[in-house]
């Protein structure tokens, strides 16, 4: 009799659960779309505005130029040779009809706001035009095929940099949070103003040691040249090369979020939940993670994501110092070379980056805050 | 004045908060220094590097501090005027036939196991129609007197040693020829040594003047181009780095503080007043804040310097726009809305203070403390921001700064040619000022932030 009254309330305790987990799917759900909806205005106005940055000086608009002025040129010197013989005025005339013809309809005889809308569609769907000098390892002009190229090595760098800051300082910070004020806790606090210096600023210290003195380490690039012929040697090489801008990615952050995590850590565990637990006879394990970790995971996540998105800037100048072919490598190619459909290309690719990294953190952020109500009331 | 009296107390019970005042109040006074000893006009103009000016500059001299730390010492770089300097002398004797004969003598130690980069010399003479004559010798350590040149000066005339081809053959013939690399390795090494060996030893150098007009005079510079120069060394175009190196902190001082205090104090007030007026402004705000979240701060003053200006204080000005409104106006907006209630404030409207009394008198001076410790820690992201900007090329073209020196550097390979007192020199510099703000504010962090003290 007994037995069937707990099994009773434990099937409806799992019948309960189970639609409370339905439910809160379902409000997951619909705050993604919400945010997602949100999220992509934000892009789309953030663009806009670089794009009216970009197109103060007609940069934008020399750009798009500039393609239609070479697909003409092209496209007539074709009809010219197949026809067989063209006078020059007449060809000229034709290129001058065609490049003006083509201008209205691209828009760029229009007034400024319909002229940055134009700019405005092409920079959403990637459409950057084409590059003045550089050129894609593949050959491509194609300033999305440039930046496209180049965005995996970018993204290995920072996943990896980021993934071993995170999980690193988290349980060091939890580490030193156990035993506070111990030598190791007062090293951590001390050594936090270390991350006032910049990745790349690491980067130029860590060639300098391991490059240029101990000579154990390549000074930059993504493999050797040439590159390995097997895959498991292709691996190491970009291993090998990934230590140093890896490392001086992971250096320059990891002083200051162990610190504040561990500052968090500290001013949770001395509520007065804890100390409850602590009387309820919890073993210390438990109350870390219950009554600890998971009321900090909100701050954490708050401070990681701002941190992410400042690395993004330092990724530019480490990835720069390293000669890493990343986006940030472009960039200053691009300004080396003055390559502006490359530079606004860019820029227009960190924003979407910029965007999906905010909207990843702040659907992170509702998952793991149990206050904020997802999807509303 | 006892409130401040507290402050100071509470900033002394922290060791790395005075530490950090000390490196601030020590860069300020640095700066300061620099500007009255260098002026600003007179900074850009060495920074220039036009040949009057450079010209008594090795190229790529390493700092005189690096011979501390070597057995091998390197050769220092030598300016001296004759008849200034105890080592050079000059004498002169009235001719019969009217003029002078002045005799220089330069005697020098050279005990290097390296060669000097080159010899100089600077002449000026006085005369009316007849050039004076000078012919030049040197004495070795090993007794070999080595005839340099003979040779007429104008009134102003200078003479390499390295570009002397005359000087380049005789030196192969006393060499038995085996040709020596440059007139500095034949000059300064044992005559029929092979492979070259430098002469270790006391040089004397002999300069003959022979002038043929009465009054007529001559004076002469020597200069030697060593491997190390100054206390911080040249660049690759024989720039003193001193001026970099000094400049360096006020510009730095003057960008880092413009931009810390100028987005502080603009984001403090668009969160007030947003929090305050509430409604669409606040609204308004709030999504203002979300976009300049995505916008890539860094990419966008890239094309800004690209594209338009690489002035520095155009920079900064885009620097503090785009930072406006950063994500602390959210944090700040939590605070304000907390003291928005407060019934301080209630009693302010009741006596009928105007909204902008309310915002400035009532809410600012809430957050300031919270303010000061994150201003002072962002000094140095923003000191960092334009040395970044630098090491893309994008550093302003006429003015000397840390970032510059540091990308000049790559530029020119310092890091694969072991010049590497080139690249520490401004990364010392920068980092002991991102040291100092740091670690100020980081003090300042626990002081003005009740939860924090004592952690």
């Amino acid at each position: 009799m007994a037995t069937e009254k707990k099994n009773i309330a434990l099937e409806s305790t799992v019948e309960y659960s189970k639609q409370a987990s339905r439910a809160t799917a379902k409000r997951l759900i619909r705050f993604f779309f919400r945010r997602l909806i949100l999220l992509i205005i934000t892009i789309v106005v953030g663009v806009y505005l670089t794009i009216i940055v970009a197109n103060m000086g007609g940069y934008v608009d020399k750009i798009l130029d500039a393609a239609i002025r070479e697909e003409v040129n092209m496209q007539v010197a074709q009809i010219a040779a197949q026809s067989g013989g063209m006078s020059d005025d007449v060809r000229r005339e034709m290129i001058e009809r065609e490049i003006a013809l083509r201008r209205s309809v691209a828009g760029l005889d229009q007034p400024f706001i319909r002229r940055s809308l134009t700019h405005l569609k092409n920079a959403l769907t990637l459409n950057f035009g084409r590059a003045r000098f550089m050129i894609s390892d593949h050959g491509s002009r194609y300033v999305r095929n440039i930046i496209l190229e180049r965005l995996p090595a970018t993204l290995l760098l920072m996943g990896t940099s980021q993934l071993l800051l995170f999980v690193v300082s988290l349980f060091l910070a939890l580490a030193v949070s156990r035993h506070y004020g111990s030598f190791w806790d007062k090293l951590i606090v001390a050594l936090s103003p270390t991350s006032s210096i910049p990745p790349w600023f690491y980067g130029i210290f860590l060639i300098l040691i391991f490059a240029a003195w101990l000579k154990i380490l390549p000074f930059g690039g993504m493999v050797d040249a040439p590159p390995p012929p097997t895959k498991i040697g292709y691996f190491l090489s970009v291993l090998k090369h990934m230590i140093l801008p890896a490392f001086s990615l992971f250096i320059s952050s990891f002083m200051i979020n162990t610190y504040s995590w561990r500052t968090f850590f500290l001013i949770y565990s001395s509520e007065d939940y804890v100390d409850m637990a602590k009387a309820k006879g919890l073993g210390s394990r438990a109350i870390e993670r219950r009554y600890i970790l998971r009321p900090t995971m909100p701050s954490i996540i708050t401070s990681f994501a701002l941190m992410l998105v400042g690395i993004w800037t330092g990724a530019t100048l480490t990835e720069t110092v390293f000669l890493w072919p990343g986006l940030g490598t472009i960039i200053y190619e691009a300004v080396s070379r003055y390559d502006t459909a490359v530079i606004v290309g860019t820029t227009i690719i960190q924003a979407y980056l910029l965007g999906i990294t905010v909207f990843l953190l702040d659907f992170l952020y509702a998952i793991v805050d149990p206050r904020v109500k997802l999807g509303g009331k | 004045m006892k409130r401040l009296k507290d402050s100071f107390r509470d900033v002394a019970r922290y060791p790395s908060a005075i530490i950090g005042m000390i490196i601030v109040i020590a860069l300020f006074v640095f700066s300061f220094y620099t500007m009255w000893k260098i002026p600003y006009n007179e900074a850009i103009k060495m920074w220039r590097a036009s040949e009057s000016i450079v010209y008594k500059n090795p190229k790529n001299a390493r700092p005189t501090w690096v011979n501390w730390f070597r057995k091998d010492k390197l050769p220092v770089s030598v300016d001296v005027v004759a008849g200034e300097d105890d080592d050079f002398t000059k004498v002169s004797e009235p001719r019969a036939s009217g003029g002078s004969s002045i005799e220089f003598v330069y005697t020098f130690d050279y005990n290097y196991n390296e060669l000097p980069q080159d010899f100089f010399l600077y002449f000026t003479a006085d005369y009316q129609s007849k050039n004076p004559f000078i012919s030049m010798t040197l004495l070795t350590p090993s007794g070999e007197d080595i005839k340099i040149a003979d040779i007429g000066i104008t009134k102003n005339q200078n003479y390499r040693f390295e570009q002397d081809e005359k000087l380049r053959t005789r030196l192969k013939r006393l060499h038995k020829g085996n040709e020596p690399a440059t007139a500095m390795q034949g000059l300064l090494s044992k005559l029929g040594s092979d492979p070259f060996e430098i002469d270790k030893g006391t040089y004397k150098l002999t300069i003959q003047a022979t002038t043929f007009e009465e009054g007529s005079d001559v004076d002469v510079e020597l200069i030697m181009h060593g491997k190390v120069f100054g206390f911080f060394g040249t660049d690759h175009l024989r720039r003193d780095l001193k001026v970099a190196m000094m400049w360096g902190a006020p510009i730095a001082l003057a960008f880092g503080l413009t931009a810390a205090l100028g987005s502080a104090i603009i984001t403090m007030f668009i969160s007030a007043v947003g929090t305050w007026f509430g409604g669409w402004l606040d609204e308004l705000i709030q999504r203002i804040t979300e976009v300049n979240m995505v916008i890539p701060y860094f990419a966008v003053l890239i094309m800004v310097g690209t594209f338009y200006s690489r002035s520095i204080w155009t920079l900064l000005l885009v620097t503090i726009i785009l930072n406006m409104f950063s994500a602390s106006v959210k944090s700040q907006r939590a605070i304000f809305l907390q003291v928005k209630e407060s019934t301080y404030i209630e009693a302010a409207i009741a006596y009928g203070a105007s909204d902008l009394r309310i915002v400035t008198r009532y809410m600012i001076p809430r957050v300031i403390p919270m303010i000061i410790p994150g201003l002072v820690s962002a000094v140095p992201s923003y000191v960092f921001l334009e040395a970044s900007l630098a090491l893309l090329g994008l550093g302003d073209p006429s003015i000397p700064t840390w970032g510059k020196v540091i990308n000049d550097a790559r530029t020119f390979g310092a890091q694969y040619q072991g010049m590497y007192y080139w690249i520490l020199e401004p990364a010392v510099f920068l980092m002991i000022t991102g040291f100092g703000f740091a670690l100020l504010g980081f003090a300042l962090d626990r002081i003005f932030n009740p939860r924090l003290r004592g952690m």
